[in-house]
């Protein structure tokens, strides 16, 4: 089963305590793959907070064409890290080419969208990127988005991490989700590798979703753009997260009750009743089968962790509020090796009716129960 | 029996004749049982003559003839007496003196059974065994990444949602401004199908419903029946019970004039409100109660005149187009009881079925589309509507289905499926399969009529006369000396019985797939088949 990790914290760290705390629990990934997701960046993204990020790998003929095609719409480069590996690359990985993280300044016509639409044509940009790569093999984007860098590689994920040097100081991040892979259902493919990534929200999965099938024909029947790819059976969760958050404005406390909604029983005493038991009728295709833990993370920093009922073994979320590093776990040996000096007694596993949430303050787990009352607007 | 018989070109012999009975001098101690049970008189007592040639010990005497008669059962050959297999001749005979066997070659009667110009008209199912559903295999196992689920200790939930059910944004929207939303049942997915008091006996009907009710109310599994067209009994209507029924309306219209009178004492509402524009058996055809059935009380809960034919017409008359009647008879249906009652029509799988599923899309107070397909029915047809009409339901169902994911409405509009479901007694893997290509709940008659009161038809033409009230096991019988046969605790029981292995086979099949939190509808990569143009058809995989 893929191996899980991610960290947030008041200040930026480099992505490699990620990657070690992954290494930590390396038995149970194969490490045919590994993803990162960072966001609240350091260093010199630290002022380009309002360019959206466009992240992939380029061969040199797919960075000319990225380049004529951004010029084409408008984009201006604003700042870019490159980043082309001179040692050999580990074995099982293929020699790619560039990893390239570039600001780009929007198109002067652009500047006066609203958020919405603004959202959905970085998606668009995005979508005719990745189709036009898909057909050259000489782009591959994983994400545009401002303050967001995503990084994806088959391989084991320590050797990875010291072929790209993950630790450098220009990827710090305040907010970083990493998944050590363990290729199951499907062929090995790099959009197949967690976590995935769709206008701010990021997710990462572990565990199978025997529900792929109907959740996947149901959120491309919605009509957002977007919604597509689905090279992995859980894909769907981070969809199912934006779905929820910025389509039914449902808070993100509200993600478990669409995913995983009570039963009649739990149900019953429940405040809300009425308002849960008609969210689960209209969301029943959403509900999520097979034992997952979902770790993600929201376009404010917010992190949250939740796993379905029968996930025998929950994942764990522990941290230092003076230091201000939270880190959310598959395993706890991960999270004692990257963050040792914590309250062990105030470490969380969330269970199956509880989504454990740190907002981007890092201050504490806000620990809700499917039972409380719910915050229903955001 | 003549003892000279003329030979005309309908004459058969017994070789002629598909059942031929198997009569045992030996063990027959003539007790006139069967004869008296035989449903359509195919046996009767017969005397027969024997001559014996006895011949002395000695060389003086000469031999002698010896004459004797005796008693035994002879086989009519008359076409309209023909045998129909149903062995209640053995099940009667104390001795296993007498049998039924068919003699598969002999086809002679098929061409007779027309005669004075009639079609044959029957019950039953289509005399054919071959079911495409039994060949879907459950493919996805989980087993790599987590072990799969266990059927018999894991919490399922194996529930469905019948009513129109408003999409995410919509539901939210109308809960914030308290706005009106459509009716939704919850109930279990192996829905009772239609079949109305009048074609069933009342034994049978009672049984179904203390079945259904024990259900509900005892083992807390929301079990549905539906009436069929015919009304339904006005102690029902005003009962507590009639929660657990979906009322039909058809094109004859029987029964509703009861049925609209009773609205202002009814406790409860009903389930739903079944519109029948077509059904499985003889698609394009109405409903054909024969006058054989039709005794006081049928004709009293029907409102219609004792003893003559109840067809009913193939179309609701009043009615100019379907897009209309759809539109129309939803809207009033539900106006009836306030918009509380979820309303839906039910149509026979055919290339139109689409064009009335798109009506319902659009339409906010339809509450899902209930489509039979070729092997469905049980009531009179001809042979020829029963054998040769209609679309088989699997790849009608898959059509709908993702006609309704292109518009986005597949949680919207439940689709229920039927036709043919268990008919080789395979009940839960056929009804699971139809899930996974899309159906939100499946419907059965036959099965019930098998499993719960033993019926005899089959696929191999066997019994099939439940048309003419002579139904040997009372099922679909008007005739209380016939229907007495029936005990409708016994009927209860076994509804109970096959309900609660459905439920266990149904996690047996859901449980490895991963599935435990809802029912698996549209799981069709969890679907096989090792026929190339079937799984392309039906978009699942091919696997040999
Ligand atoms: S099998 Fe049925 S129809 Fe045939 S002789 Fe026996 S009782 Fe009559
Ligand atoms: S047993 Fe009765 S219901 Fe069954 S086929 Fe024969 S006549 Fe019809």
């Amino acid at each position: 089963m893929c191996r899980l990790f991610a960290l947030t914290s008041r200040d930026p760290v480099s992505p490699m305590l990620a990657i070690d705390a992954l290494n930590v629990m390396k038995e149970g990934h194969d490490g045919s793959g590994v993803g990162l997701y960072l966001s609240g960046l350091g260093g010199p993204f630290e002022d380009l907070k309002e360019y959206p990020v466009l992240s992939g790998i380029f061969t040199d003929a797919g960075l000319r064409r990225l380049s004529e095609y951004m010029t084409e719409k408008g984009f201006s480069s604003k700042y870019s890290v490159m980043f082309k590996p001179d040692t050999e690359p580990p074995v099982g990985t293929p020699k790619r080419g560039t990893y390239a993280s570039i600001a780009y300044e929007l198109p002067p016509e652009w500047k006066d969208l609203d958020k919405d639409d603004l959202g959905e044509r970085l998606v668009k940009t995005r979508l005719e990127l990745r189709a036009e790569g898909e057909q050259t093999g000489d782009i591959m984007v994983f994400s545009f988005w401002p303050d967001t860098i995503m990084i994806k590689e088959v391989g084991d994920p320590m050797a990875i991490g010291e072929y790209l040097q993950l630790g450098r100081e220009e990827i710090h991040a305040r907010h970083i989700l990493a998944q050590g892979r363990q290729n199951t259902n499907y062929a090995i493919n790099l959009y197949a590798c967690h976590p995935f990534f769709i206008e701010g929200i990021g997710t990462m999965t572990n565990g199978e979703n025997t529900a792929f099938i109907p959740i996947k024909e149901y959120l491309q029947s919605r009509g957002v753009t977007g919604y597509q790819g689905y090279q992995s059976d859980s894909e769907v969760f981070t969809h199912i997260a934006h779905f929820t958050t910025k389509k039914l404005g449902l808070d993100i406390s509200a993600y478990k009750h669409v995913i995983t909604p009570m039963n009649d029983d739990e149900m019953k005493d429940h405040q809300d009743r009425e308002f849960l038991s008609s969210l689960k009728k209209a969301c029943r295709k959403l509900i999520i089968d097979g034992p997952n833990c979902v770790i993600g993370c929201l376009e404010n920093g917010t992190m949250f962790m939740a796993q379905d009922r029968k996930k025998l073994r929950p994942g764990v979320v522990g941290g230092n509020p003076e230091l201000g590093m939270y880190a959310f776990s598959s395993e706890i040996c991960g999270l004692n090796a990257a963050i040792p000096d914590r309250d062990k007694s105030q470490d969380f596993q969330p269970m199956h009716l509880d989504t454990a949430i740190v907002g981007p303050d890092c201050r504490e787990v806000v620990k809700c129960s499917q039972k409380d009352p719910l915050l229903l607007q955001r | 029996m003549l003892s000279e018989r003329p030979i005309t070109p309908s004459t058969l012999s017994r070789k002629d004749l598909p059942w031929q009975v198997k009569w045992d001098i030996q063990t027959c101690t003539k007790c006139g049982r069967c004869t008296s049970v035989c449903p359509v008189n195919a046996i009767e007592l017969g005397v027969f003559r024997k001559r014996e040639i006895k011949t002395s010990m000695g060389l003086n005497a000469k031999p002698v003839n010896e004459f004797s008669t005796f008693y035994g059962i002879r086989q009519r050959t008359d076409p309209a007496y023909a045998c129909i297999g149903c062995a209640m001749c053995n099940m009667v005979c104390p001795n296993n003196a007498i049998e039924p066997v068919r003699q598969e070659h002999s086809t002679t009667l098929q061409f007779q059974n027309n005669r004075g110009g009639q079609s044959r008209t029957r019950g039953g199912r289509r005399n054919s065994g071959e079911s495409l559903l039994d060949q879907l295999k459950f493919i996805r196992i989980s087993m790599l990444t987590d072990p799969a689920l266990d059927a018999g200790r894991h919490e399922f939930d194996v529930r469905t949602l019948l009513g129109r059910v408003l999409s995410p944004e919509n539901e939210i929207k109308c809960f914030n401004e308290n706005g009106w939303k459509p009716p939704v049942r919850e109930i279990y997915p192996l829905v009772i199908g239609s079949m109305s008091f009048g074609a069933l006996s009342p034994n049978m009907w009672e049984g179904l419903q203390m079945g259904v009710a024990y259900l509900n109310e005892e083992l807390n599994m929301p079990v549905r029946m539906c009436t069929g067209e015919g009304g339904c009994p006005p102690r029902l209507l005003r009962s507590r019970f009639l929660k657990y029924v979906i009322l039909q309306i058809a094109s004859g219209y029987f029964g509703w004039d009861e049925i609209i009178h009773a609205i202002p004492e009814m406790k409860v509402d009903p389930c739903a409100i079944e519109i029948k524009y077509g059904q499985g058996a003889k698609p394009g055809d109405g409903g054909l109660l024969m006058w054989y059935k039709v005794n006081k009380l049928i004709a009293a809960i029907r409102g219609v005149p004792q003893g003559v034919s109840l067809p009913s017409p193939p179309t609701h008359q009043t009615k100019y187009s379907i897009e209309e009647a759809v539109a129309k008879m939803i809207q009033s249906m539900s106006m009836a009881w306030g918009f509380r009652v979820p309303v839906y029509p039910k149509i026979s799988a055919s290339s139109t079925s689409l064009a009335v599923l798109n009506n319902l899309v659009r339409n906010p107070y339809a509450a899902g589309l209930a489509i039979d397909g070729e092997d469905g029915g049980t009531g009179a047809a001809y042979n020829v509507s029963m054998n040769h009409m209609g679309h088989p339901i699997a790849s009608n169902l898959r059509d709908c289905y993702k006609a309704l994911c292109v518009s986005g409405a597949q949680n919207e509009i439940p689709l229920i499926a039927g036709g043919g479901i268990g008919k080789n007694g395979n009940l839960a893997a056929n009804a699971a399969a139809l899930i996974m290509l899309g159906a939100s709940m499946v419907q059965v008659g036959k099965y019930v009529m098998q499993a719960g009161a033993g019926c005899l038809g089959s696929e191999k033409d066997r019994c099939n006369v439940c048309n003419i009230g002579v139904c040997p096991k009372g099922i679909t019988s008007q005739d209380p000396r016939i229907y007495r046969r029936l005990d409708p605790e016994k009927v209860a029981e076994r509804v109970v019985d096959f309900y609660l292995s459905f439920d266990t086979e149904l996690r047996k099949v859901i449980a490895p797939l991963g599935r435990s939190t809802s029912l698996p509808i549209g799981m069709s990569d969890a679907l096989g088949v090792s026929d190339k143009h079937v799984a392309d058809r039906l978009d699942i995989k091919y696997v040999i």
